[in-house]
């Protein structure tokens, strides 16, 4: 693993997060560097998916500051996190049901396309041709992701290792320049896993994305890993390399004493 | 002929978004067209053109708009008929107040009107959904009729509040025969259908799905949702305006605020649901549906039947018909007789080597 890390892209200082009475994340800071995958790990309710959620603007901080690029963000929203070029899955499928594998795909191209409702109303000219050359970039993706026999499938009818699959692609339409991936390999066999770890690195390698990734496997997280962050109940006890976090006394009595 | 797509491969991804990628469809289609856009207005006679065929494409249209908005932007409305209402009166009064008025021109004014009213009434959609949405746009619905009774500005100070829609005229032609209507109706219904058509089929289509379907991933992707649920409603209000204009002034003449009452938006939103909840074809199939089912009990039913059974009878079992069909579609096929035709077409394409 000797990929180039760069400079710090996100740096998340002191956040809070409560919902009520919860306290989902307490004090965390941390930083994702570019180009690294960063992974979180964690018990079931550390804090993981929060965490996602504050970085791309879903969730706001009462506490805390996160600096985007050496600039601090205020209160930023979900499209504007996808402005900075923040794209992301979900830990439950957030694909659009009832539209198919192309279409689902093809959002992810949203913010690059540039024609508005009336063009597309005439359809014939700009709309079509902005069509036609997104759609050129979308069977790149598809290619990539091995997805080719599924494009015109509506995607409720696809089995759940492909939905994963298609969500991937959906965010990696919009050519991010940071991917969350919040369980990708969950509910995965292990030949999934593995492709689903191929096109992690692979994206990684090819277009230099920095990955945020939360994952359960271990095995897995050890061997993609650049860094990783240690969450439990809502605090964070452990940050380093993969093998810094595997032999911390904290981390493994939490993986020991929690609820895995 | 065999319907077929064997040797038909598509050679570019321009052929692939084609509305009809199968060739057979195309022919179809342009023959549909050529049969009711040339055929029909020769042919047919004045009953079929004034009473079922008009009136069909403009509830197509009205149906259209509302499946813009529910089946596509997933905001359910109960206010399609004010909307219509808007544009039936704000044509009226752009004629009746600005000399020289172009019919088209004020049609696609009483759109924008309604689209402007759409809107307002929108608003409440960045905060509420569903149920609570619905009952907000109840209130569309009796706050728009309410307002064009109260204000007799609107119907021109008629003592009814009855308004008589003025002769339609375009470029010298007075459309004053039922095939004169017809024809002006068809074309103004076609070329809507069509951008509605290329509208649910583009981007802005997807940003409505996307927002239909889970509206924070949609967020997370960069729709906005503000920008997109209202365009969805000024759309679709644009569409039961334009409608309602063609209510007045191609199909019945005369008109009341009261006419466009909560019955119509409900008999609009039964369209959408039998024909196709999502689907600009299901407008039209929901539309001649509605439209045709009373006519065809009424002959039917003394046919089958004698008069054993009363005069009451055929409009008691049109509602329980229609009753039951909206239950079976609701919960069978909520995609409606447009998913039927669809999958009657899948059939047909294996037919008759069935693997
Ligand atoms: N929208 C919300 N409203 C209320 N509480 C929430 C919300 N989101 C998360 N929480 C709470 O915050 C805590 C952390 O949840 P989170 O989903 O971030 O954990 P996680 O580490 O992703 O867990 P898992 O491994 O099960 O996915 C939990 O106690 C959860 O109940
Ligand atoms: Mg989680």
């Amino acid at each position: 693993m000797a990929r180039q890390s760069g400079d710090v892209i996100v740096d998340l200082r002191n956040i809070s997060l409560r919902f009520g009475g919860v306290k989902a994340l307490t004090d965390i800071s941390f930083d994702v560097r570019e180009h690294e995958i960063r992974s979180i790990i964690g018990p079931n309710g550390a804090g993981k998916s929060s965490m996602l959620n504050v970085i791309n603007g879903v969730y706001h901080p009462q506490e805390g500051q996160i600096h985007f690029r050496g600039q601090l963000r205020r209160r930023m929203e979900p499209h504007h996190a996808a402005e900075q070029g923040i794209a992301r899955t979900f830990q439950n499928i957030a694909l659009f049901k009832g539209m198919t594998v192309l279409d689902n795909i093809m959002t992810g191209r949203a913010l690059k396309m540039r024609c508005n409702f009336l063009q597309h109303a005439f359809y014939w000219g700009a709309a079509q041709r902005e069509e036609t050359a997104h759609r050129l970039k979308v069977e790149e993706i598809i290619e990539f992701l091995e997805i080719q026999s599924i494009r015109k499938t509506p995607v409720g009818r696809l089995p759940y290792g492909l939905q994963k699959r298609v969500e991937l692609a959906r965010a990696l339409a919009a050519e991010p320049h940071i991917l969350l991936l919040d369980e990708p390999m969950a509910g995965m066999n292990v030949e999934e896993k593995q492709d689903m770890c191929r096109f992690i690195l692979d994206v990684n390698d090819h277009y230099g994305t920095t990955i945020v990734l939360i994952e359960h496997d271990m095995g897995v997280v050890m061997d993609i890993s650049d860094r990783v962050v240690v969450l439990d109940y809502g605090r964070k006890i452990g940050d380093g390399l993969p093998d810094e976090v595997k032999n911390d006394p904290d981390v493994i009595r939490a993986y020991l004493g929690g609820a895995h | 002929m065999l319907y077929r797509e064997a040797g038909q491969f598509k050679s570019s991804y321009a052929e692939d978004g084609r509305i009809f990628p199968i060739r057979q469809d195309r022919i179809g289609f342009a023959l549909l067209m050529l049969a009711f856009g040339v055929v029909v207005p020769l042919l047919a006679n004045e009953y079929w053109l004034k009473a079922i065929l008009t009136p069909v494409l403009i509830f197509s249209l009205a149906a259209i708009g509302l499946n813009i908005l529910t089946g596509y932007a997933g905001q359910l409305s109960l206010g399609s008929a004010a909307f219509m209402a808007v544009g039936a009166f704000a044509a009226y009064n752009f004629i009746l107040r600005v000399d020289g008025m172009p019919f088209l021109l004020a049609l696609a004014l009483a759109g924008l009107a309604a689209a402007l009213v759409g809107v307002l009434f929108g608003l409440p959609s960045l905060r509420i959904k569903g149920f609570y949405l619905a009952v907000a746009t109840l209130a569309a619905q009796f706050f728009i009729v309410w307002v064009l009774v109260k204000f007799p500005w609107f119907s021109n100070h008629s003592s009814s509040g009855v308004v008589t829609a003025q002769e339609v005229r375009i470029l010298g032609y007075a459309f004053v025969s039922p095939e004169a209507k017809y024809v002006l109706t068809f074309a103004v219904v076609a070329v809507l259908a069509l951008a509605a058509k290329n509208l649910v089929r583009s981007a802005t289509g997807r940003a409505w799905m996307a927002v239909r379907d889970m509206d924070v991933a949609a967020q997370v992707i960069g729709f906005r949702l503000m920008r997109t649920k209202l365009l969805a409603f000024a759309v679709s209000s644009f569409y039961c305006g334009v409608a309602g204009a063609l209510y007045a002034y191609t199909y019945i003449g005369t008109v009341e605020p009261e006419g466009f009452n909560l019955d119509l938006s409900f008999k609009i939103l039964f369209m959408i649901i039998i024909g196709g909840v999502g689907s600009i074809l299901g407008a039209f199939l929901g539309a001649a549906f509605i439209v045709l089912l009373p006519i065809l009990l009424d002959n039917l039913v003394p046919a089958l039947f004698g008069d054993a059974l009363g005069a009451g009878f055929a409009s008691n079992l049109q509602l329980i018909i229609f009753g039951g069909l909206i239950i079976f579609f609701l919960i069978v096929e909520p995609h409606g007789l447009a998913r039927l035709w669809q999958i009657a077409k899948e059939k047909l394409r294996l037919w008759p080597f069935p693997h």
